[in-house]
């Protein structure tokens, strides 16, 4: 990566294992474990502070969510990494709200921290803090969908739901009009997700444009949306939002769901 | 830039991977891809598109047009640790994140989008394998006995012979456009395989000619299994290798051009053998086969090529140890009742087949992945077969591993015991993804299985030639006229309700000698488990026969001594545990498995026949 050595690199949607590596030798990246505390603990990736995924939903509203960033020491335009152990779904959830509330310039890490280890690459086991920065609140509110906005695109030609649980929760029930990309094809080999190459073939290949405006949702509180958010960014839609409270805010506002109970399909798992 | 790569798997020493047999084709699931936009463009036809989806091994699913399940051949029943492997991600990526062993050795994946079919062919094609000509009317996946190569009692090994039938018929102009589906099924010994029960049947034997020791096969045609089934009729006493090829492109010629293209019910050639009569269809094989003699090209004729399917490597010599395998409780330590019912000596000695117990052919993609790694690690030849009882058979297991293989199998959920008994019974997909079922035979079948082991009954020597066959319909997919005792799903009214109820058969059997069995009565759904229970119960009573298997023979000929003498006894003697209260003391008896909702039977058009 070619870049003036005061400016800050500008990091794509996915960062790769060699690049964090020498932003981090060069002391220019936030990394950021949204692992549990005590996994945190036992080791991570040299420099990376702790911000397990629950700390962030207890409360996430953007002025919250700003006064973390204060407190990692990141500024505005400072590269922001993240990762966790959970298929790049937790770190996408994270990833999502620092962009929500301004921040940019955040990637997520191509693998989890198990692959990481996997391939012999440096940890630590000390706890990190940082000087407090400022860090400017920006909303941007064309990356977020609530319940009110979601039933209005269901009649919406130019907008798409989907649905990003597995395939038996969908056809179980879901947001009606809802199309499934499952979370589970988004990612291969230990890579949280595949080359944008792949995704955009197999997002082609369910006729959905480029153009098209697509909200993402899962079941609870947008982990598996976020990381979809992500494949569908990457896979080049540029027009994607989150619906961040996801199917378990819909059913408990009662809003109407597609039941699909023609078929036993529960009874071919071999759980 | 991506350069990460995931660990590659250690491997044992001695193993040598086989070479990695070339099914599928990428341009295909290219092909396949656009097809499905022109198909929702509405630029194709439903009836075009459904043959063409079809032809590429992809059945809709149950009364949801958007997915389909995909059907993955395993020619001659052999896969590879890697192509096992990749089934799981793609079950993970696709489908449900488990996959379903048939009956017919594919392997079923099950509730994928449309949409992504191609990305799953595509997956396939990386590993060898294809879904082409799984479904539609044309030659399905060849099967081999699963102990074909180590079967004490074999003329030769069978598998090349398989595999290369199977690869002349694959793509082959001829067989693209049948009147119907057509089934080849190859044999180890007179007693495994379903010979008796395919379009075409064979087992394999040697016959001296002209003083030569001559390698060739007993070939059976004409039988077949489905709403009326038929067993095949011998061809001739012996028909030379030389003459293999032959006679199953007579057949087959034979087929397309005399088959019924009109009645879809009527249109399997076990119809069109019945129809002309047995005899006269013999003749015309055996003409047509010289016809096809003469006129076939060289260049046909290299198309077919069994030495090229042959494994050539040289497996290790293995030594022969005592095992735990004499009489078991189902108090016996865990791994001495799994030896007993899951692991058979073959004939190479100090070599075992190992079984491993599904539940009705359903297996998780981790568990995929384990039994991948154990079959590096553990078979010698490092390749497994599918069975048509929807297990998995790891061969070439050295005795003395017997005991680390259990133990690795066991750290996945894979060492259940009772492979090879009554315990393990089969049911196709029923009402979990057939557009044609009528009742959840699967779900049935896997709580026959749970019931069965947790009595124990695996370990009961009586019982263990015998088998539990269900069927969600009368189609037989289940293969229920193959069964010691076989059910077929359907909708009868009990009192004022109707309830998913099933036929129950007597004494059907496999081998060279298999015979179909016999309907008998209707069970509800809810009480097959306890009319199973109770006909065995009897069976300990009367102790009229050394096992359940001849004992249910015996029955169905009325020949039975001692008080129950034929199938109006076990009639009478079932007849209070099948009955049902009423619907308002006992609505769950009504119901069927795995469905909390009144029933009612519903089905769609069957795409068998499409
Ligand atoms: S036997 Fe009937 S229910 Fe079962 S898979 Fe075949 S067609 Fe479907």
């Amino acid at each position: 990566m070619k870049q003036k050595s005061s400016e800050p690199a500008n990091l794509p949607i996915v960062c790769d294992a060699d690049t964090l590596r020498s932003l981090i030798r060069k002391k220019a990246v936030r990394v950021i474990d949204v692992r549990k505390a005590e996994d945190y603990q036992a080791g991570h990736i040299p420099t990376a502070v702790s911000l397990p995924l629950a700390r962030l939903l207890s409360d996430d509203k953007p002025e919250t969510v700003v006064c973390l960033l204060e407190e990692f020491g990141i500024a505005e335009k400072m590269p922001v990494v993240i990762y966790d152990d959970t298929f790049g779904a937790l770190a996408a959830r994270v990833a999502w709200t620092f962009q929500y509330v301004g921040h940019s310039n955040t990637a997520l890490l191509e693998t989890t921290f198990k692959q990481w280890k996997e391939l012999g690459l440096e940890t630590e086991t000390k706890p990190r803090t940082y000087p407090k920065t400022k860090h400017p609140l920006m909303v941007r509110q064309e990356m977020y969908a609530d319940a009110a906005y979601v039933e209005a695109a269901q009649s919406d030609q130019g907008k798409l739901i989907v649905d990003s649980r597995e395939r038996l929760n969908f056809l179980t029930e879901h947001i009606p009009t809802a199309r499934n990309i499952p979370y589970t094809m988004l990612g291969v080999d230990g890579n949280i997700l595949r080359k944008a190459e792949d995704l955009k073939r197999m997002i082609e290949n369910r006729g959905i444009s480029p153009e098209s405006e697509i909200i993402t949702y899962c079941g609870s509180v947008g982990t598996l949306s976020g990381l979809a958010y992500y494949a569908l960014k990457l896979a080049g839609y540029n027009n994607v939002k989150l619906y961040p409270k996801s199917f378990k805010e819909w059913k408990s506002l009662g809003k109407p769901k597609d039941e699909f109970k023609e078929a036993t399909y529960w009874d071919l798992s071999a759980e | 830039m991506r350069k990460s790569k995931v660990a590659t798997v250690p491997q044992k020493k001695d193993y040598t991977p086989k070479p990695v047999s070339k099914w599928g084709k990428e341009d295909e699931t290219e092909v396949f891809a656009n097809r499905v936009k022109l198909y929702r463009q509405g630029k194709l036809s439903d009836d075009e598109f459904r043959r063409f989806r079809l032809q590429n091994g992809a059945y809709g699913s149950r009364l949801h047009a958007g997915y389909s399940m995909i059907r993955i051949k395993i020619p001659g029943g052999e896969i590879t640790p890697e192509q096992i492997e990749k089934i799981a991600s793609l079950s993970e990526a696709f489908s449900i994140g488990s996959a379903h062993v048939s009956t017919r050795q594919n392997i079923q994946l099950h509730w994928v989008q449309l949409e992504d079919v191609s990305e799953v062919m595509r997956g396939l094609v990386e590993v060898g394998m294809t879904s082409r000509e799984a479904c539609g009317n044309t030659v399905r996946n060849v099967m081999c006995s699963h102990f074909a190569g180590v079967c004490p009692d074999e003329a030769f090994d069978s598998t090349p012979y398989s595999k290369a039938i199977a690869r002349f018929f694959l793509r082959n102009p001829m067989c693209q456009n049948l009147p119907r589906k057509f089934k080849l099924n190859f044999a180890c010994c007179d007693k495994h395989g379903l010979v008796r029960v395919a379009d075409i049947g064979l087992v394999p034997m040697i016959k001296e000619v002209n003083g030569k020791q001559t390698r060739g096969f007993r070939i059976y045609l004409g039988g077949g299994l489905g709403a009326a089934s038929f067993t095949g009729h011998q061809l001739e006493d012996f028909t030379p290798e030389d003459q293999l090829l032959s006679t199953c492109m007579a057949t087959v010629r034979l087929f397309d051009r005399h088959g019924n293209r009109e009645n879809m019910a009527r249109n399997r050639m076990r119809y069109l053998v019945h129809e002309t009569g047995w005899e006269k269809f013999q003749k015309m094989v055996l003409k047509e086969r010289v016809v096809v003699g003469m006129t076939t090209s060289n260049a046909t004729a290299r198309t077919y090529d069994v030495q090229a399917e042959e494994d050539t490597r040289q497996l290790p010599n293995a030594k022969m140890i005592k095992l735990p395998m004499a009489s078991v409780t189902k108090d016996s330590p865990a791994y001495e009742r799994w030896l007993h019912a899951n692991a058979v000596p073959q004939k190479q000695e100090g070599y075992f087949t190992v079984f491993i117990t599904l539940g009705a052919g359903d297996i998780t993609a981790s568990q995929l992945r384990v039994l991948a790694s154990a079959i590096r690690d553990f078979s010698a030849e490092g390749t497994a077969r599918n069975t048509p009882q929807q297990n998995f058979a790891i061969r070439y297991v050295r005795a003395s591993d017997l005991r680390a293989f259990f133990d690795r199998l066991a750290t996945a959920g894979l060492a259940n015991p009772g492979a090879l008994s009554i315990a393990s019974a089969v049911g196709c997909s029923g009402t979990t993804s057939c557009n044609l079922a009528i009742t959840n035979s699967h779900r049935l079948a896997k709580e026959v299985q749970r019931k069965f082991l947790e009595l124990g009954l695996d370990t009961d020597d009586s019982l263990k030639n015998s088998t539990i066959k269900i069927s969600g319909c009368p189609n037989s997919c289940g293969q229920h006229e193959i069964a010691t005792v076989g059910f077929f799903g359907g909708a009868s009214r009990i009192g004022t309700a109707m309830s998913p109820t099933y036929t129950m058969l007597f004494g059907g059997s496999i081998g060279e000698n298999g015979e179909l069995g016999k309907a008998v009565t209707r069970v509800p759904a809810k009480r097959v488990i306890a009319a199973l229970l109770k006909i065995i119960e009897l069976y300990k009573t009367e102790k009229t026969a050394d096992s359940f298997d001849q004992w249910i023979a015996k029955i169905v000929r009325g020949q039975a001594t001692g008080s129950i003498k034929n199938v109006e006894d076990v009639k009478n003697a079932i007849s209070s545990t099948i009955q049902l209260p009423s619907q308002e003391e006992d609505p769950d008896a009504y119901q069927d498995y795995g469905s909390d909702v009144k029933f009612t039977a519903k089905t769609a058009r069957g795409e068998c026949a499409a």
